[in-house]
């Protein structure tokens, strides 16, 4: 193989197809990178072996070929040539090494055969749908943060996406959970996405779809089955496995008869939280909210470190009530709320809280109150 | 002239003269002579830095058997081991098995074999538990500075007591052995020195019934000759790293400069310098926390099957919420411990979402990391061990997803209060009983 490029393409490829390897690996070939020629250019694909990044590059092809090198290091090399450099690449004729060229710099990088590259994406998918990169992200950018770390609950470790009949039409929709917080968030459902399974995305997968997802406007294909998806936009392609589990049914989460509407200043809020939490130790950071009377009293105790109290003009008519919630997941919350106003409806201190944008928009919030 | 006697030196908190005392009268002993001039005992304690040393470390000598010894008499002449079950290790064992070869951590067949008349009882952890709490007693009424290192062990810090028990920190020592040992029954070893490091030493060199005082300045010569593994913190992989360097004894390490081991070795080897030379400033400190909570278990036979073992985790995990209830903490993490039948350790951590007190979550973990193990391998014991420990304040709260966690929660302190009325199998999970009644059959 032997091809010449601009540094500048190579590298923004390389910037995306490399963050799906892992840097400690047990099986060699998963630390590299496949470089080969396809369609008249290069085509750059790394796996972990549950998700696959593949994308396209402009080259020209003086000789085609293919193989595989350490990913983590050819991005290094390519990241620190010259802006506006050309790279050669050139594999030796004994198939051991990979001869990187660009101004007066050459790597050499050893090989290893592109035969025994793994591949994941064969299979079929049932369902193909396009929809618009904003729609995507915006599922992705507000549910994200809920999502758990605990492996026990794997089946929470990634965003569900399925689709929804609601009274304003179909939807596409995103939730996610942690056990503490749920988020969820719909959007019109794409043409096509009718009777697609539901789906778990897994957590580093959601994150690299919307790394992807810098143009709003930009057109994404989405192909998914009960196994896998595909994600494609640009010259970029990523497949990766679903977690294979089952939801538990949010919807039972959600609560109806919360009848303690409160409405907040949502920066206002967000700013007292924030300085009142600054008291609370590393864990377990509540802070007990005293309602009455149109009055908010934010309070933090800490045991080793003092207390914190801040009060708050607020809506609120309904009989008192003391609640403690976790400091972080407030601000995460309100961090995804885009109206001026926040509206918490709340029944009792240890019940699930709602919390919604005024609009009554899109997006939804439930939140688990702590013992304070 | 004046005709009265010299004021006890003891009472004198900074006393010139090279001192002694007798620890079974409590009397100075001048720096002459073999026995006690006044009960003519030759338990003598003399140290020219008697005075000025008041940081000890006291061990029970032998605890779970001299307790057992204590409670049957007619047990005072036999070599009693106290371990459990036929695959057990020894827990403890009596100074008269150990002269027959016996030791602690020894497996119970090997310590059979080389004392075949030795008299296995099964511990009694809530005896021990009890005794213990005697003995420490006993400690606090000495210093409030107690840091208990285990039920049978703990430094003190007796600095300025003087005034207050009439006499340096050797005398008061001296005293509390011979209280322990009239009104508990049971023996003690001291260590006393200028800092824990040293205390510890000290306390082991002359156990059963021993009183050994490490003072300032023979504290480098005394280490020199000792190999590194003296040193607290020092074990077999950091041992052996040091043996590759050339480094052995503790003498060795004193041959170095302590820029020359921080380079090499980082912040260990600033501690090593320090250590060599018998440098410790580490406080006693009676806060310092328990780091986690667990518990284990040797089988008769290896076991291999999931269906044998997790019967045994769940009735460890329920052991371990028990003891963290009752202590009011909880931890994040947990640790699954297996030890295969060549010996080999093997630990899996999880670290939870929430600290928790409940057995139902300490035994989801540990049994999920067991599901995760490769099968094949048989094991000879299993244990879990939470640990990241804190207040019980946070734990286990209500969860969005399983609002049958809340319920599971009450169900499992029901099943406490039942179990600490009517005892442990008055109520047990389906996989326990199951597996107790095959067991049986």
């Amino acid at each position: 193989m032997r091809v010449t490029l601009e540094r500048s393409h190579l590298l923004k490829s390389l910037t995306h197809v490399h963050r799906v390897v892992e840097r400690r690996n047990t099986i060699p070939i998963l630390s590299n990178v496949l470089i080969r020629t396809r369609d008249g250019g290069l085509q750059l694909k790394a796996t972990d072996l549950d998700l696959e990044a593949l994308e396209a590059v402009p080259a020209m092809v003086e000789r085609p070929g293919a193989t595989t090198v350490p990913a983590h290091m050819f991005y290094d090399i390519v990241r620190k040539l010259p802006d506006g450099a050309q790279v050669s690449l050139e594999t030796s004729g004994d198939g051991g090494t990979l001869a990187i060229q660009s101004g007066r710099s050459r790597f050499s990088l050893q090989m290893l055969p592109e035969s025994d590259f793994p591949d994941i994406t064969v299979g079929e998918l049932s369902h193909r749908f396009d929809i618009k990169a904003r729609d995507l992200r915006r599922l992705i950018d507000k549910t994200q943060f809920a999502i758990s770390n605990e492996e026990i609950r794997y089946y929470l470790n990634g965003i569900f996406l399925h689709t929804v009949d609601t009274p304003n039409g179909r939807r596409f929709r995103a939730v996610a959970t942690d056990g503490h917080r749920l988020a969820r968030a719909d959007v019109p459902a794409p043409a096509g996405s009718e009777g697609m399974p539901g789906i778990i995305v897994p957590r580093k997968t959601v994150g690299e779809i919307q790394r992807l997802l810098d143009e709003p406007d930009a057109d994404v294909v989405v192909e998914l089955s009960e196994a896998k998806i595909r994600i494609a936009t640009g010259d970029v392609v990523l497949t990766s496995k679903l977690i294979d589990g089952t939801f538990p049914d949010y919807g039972r989460v959600i609560p109806q008869g919360n009848d303690k509407e409160l409405k907040v200043d949502r920066a206002e809020f967000a700013e007292a939280v924030d300085r009142v939490s600054t008291i609370s130790s590393e864990r377990g950071r509540a802070v007990k909210l005293t309602l009455a009377d149109g009055k908010m009293t934010l309070t933090v105790v800490n045991p080793d470190s003092g207390s914190a109290t801040e009060e708050l003009v607020v809506d609120y008519e309904d009989d008192p009530l003391d609640i403690g919630f976790n400091a972080r997941y407030l601000l995460d919350i309100t961090g995804q709320l885009t109206t001026e106003t926040a509206v918490f409806r709340l029944a009792d201190p240890g019940s699930p809280t709602l919390v919604q944008d005024a609009d009554d928009g899109e997006t939804l919030y439930v939140l688990m109150p702590m013992r304070v | 002239m004046p005709t009265e006697t010299p004021a006890p030196a003891l009472s004198d908190p900074a006393p010139a003269a090279p001192l002694g005392v007798c620890r079974d009268c409590l009397t100075p002993a001048p720096a002459e002579g073999r026995r006690c001039a006044a009960c003519g005992s030759p338990r003598l304690l003399r140290h020219p830095e008697l005075a000025a040393l008041s940081i000890a470390h006291v061990d029970c000598d032998a605890f779970y058997a001299a307790i057992e010894k204590r409670d049957d008499p007619s047990l005072t002449d036999k070599p009693v081991i106290i371990g459990g079950g036929r695959r057990g290790v020894v827990s403890t064992c009596c100074y008269i098995a150990r002269i027959e070869g016996v030791r602690s951590a020894m497996p119970m067949f090997k310590a059979l074999k080389a004392c075949p008349n030795a008299v296995v009882i099964k511990p009694d952890m809530e005896k021990y538990a009890r005794v213990g709490r005697e003995v420490r007693q006993m400690m606090l009424d000495l210093t409030p500075l107690v840091e208990p290192l285990s039920i049978d062990e703990a430094f003190l810090d007796l600095s300025g007591t003087e005034r207050l028990h009439g006499g340096i920190p050797a005398v008061t020592l001296a005293r509390f052995a011979r209280r322990v040992e009239r009104e508990i029954g049971i023996t003690v070893s001291v260590g006393l020195a200028p800092n824990k490091f040293l205390a510890k030493i000290a306390s082991d060199l002359d156990k059963p019934r021993g009183f050994t005082v490490i003072g300032r300045a023979e504290a480098a010569a005394f280490l020199a000759p000792r190999p590194v593994t003296t040193i607290w913190g020092v074990g077999a992989a950091f041992s052996a790293k040091l043996a590759g360097d050339g480094i052995r004894t503790v003498g060795d390490l004193q041959g170095k400069s302590a820029a020359d081991l921080a380079r090499r070795y980082g912040a260990m080897g600033l501690r090593l310098a320090k250590l060599a030379h018998g440098v410790d400033d580490r406080k006693v400190d009676p806060t310092s926390k328990r780091k986690s909570v667990g518990a284990e278990t040797t089988f008769d036979d290896d076991l291999a099957a999931l269906a044998d073992l997790r019967p045994i985790l769940r009735r460890l995990s329920e052991k371990v919420a028990a003891r963290l209830k009752a202590l009011h903490i909880a931890g994040r993490s947990v640790t699954l411990k297996l030890k295969t039948q060549d010996f080999r350790i093997v630990t899996r951590s999880r670290t939870l979402a929430d600290p928790t007190q409940l057995a139902d979550r300490i035994f989801q973990a540990a049994d999920d990391l067991l599901a995760k193990e490769p099968p094949g391998p048989k094991y000879r014991l299993i244990g879990v061990q939470v640990a990241e420990l804190e207040g019980d304040r946070l734990a286990d709260p209500a969860d969005l997803v399983d609002p049958g966690a809340a319920r599971k929660a009450a169900a499992e302190r029901a099943m406490d209060s039942v179990r600490a009325k009517f005892g442990v199998k008055a109520v047990e999970t389906g996989l326990v009983f199951d597996a107790r009644r095959k067991r049986e059959r």
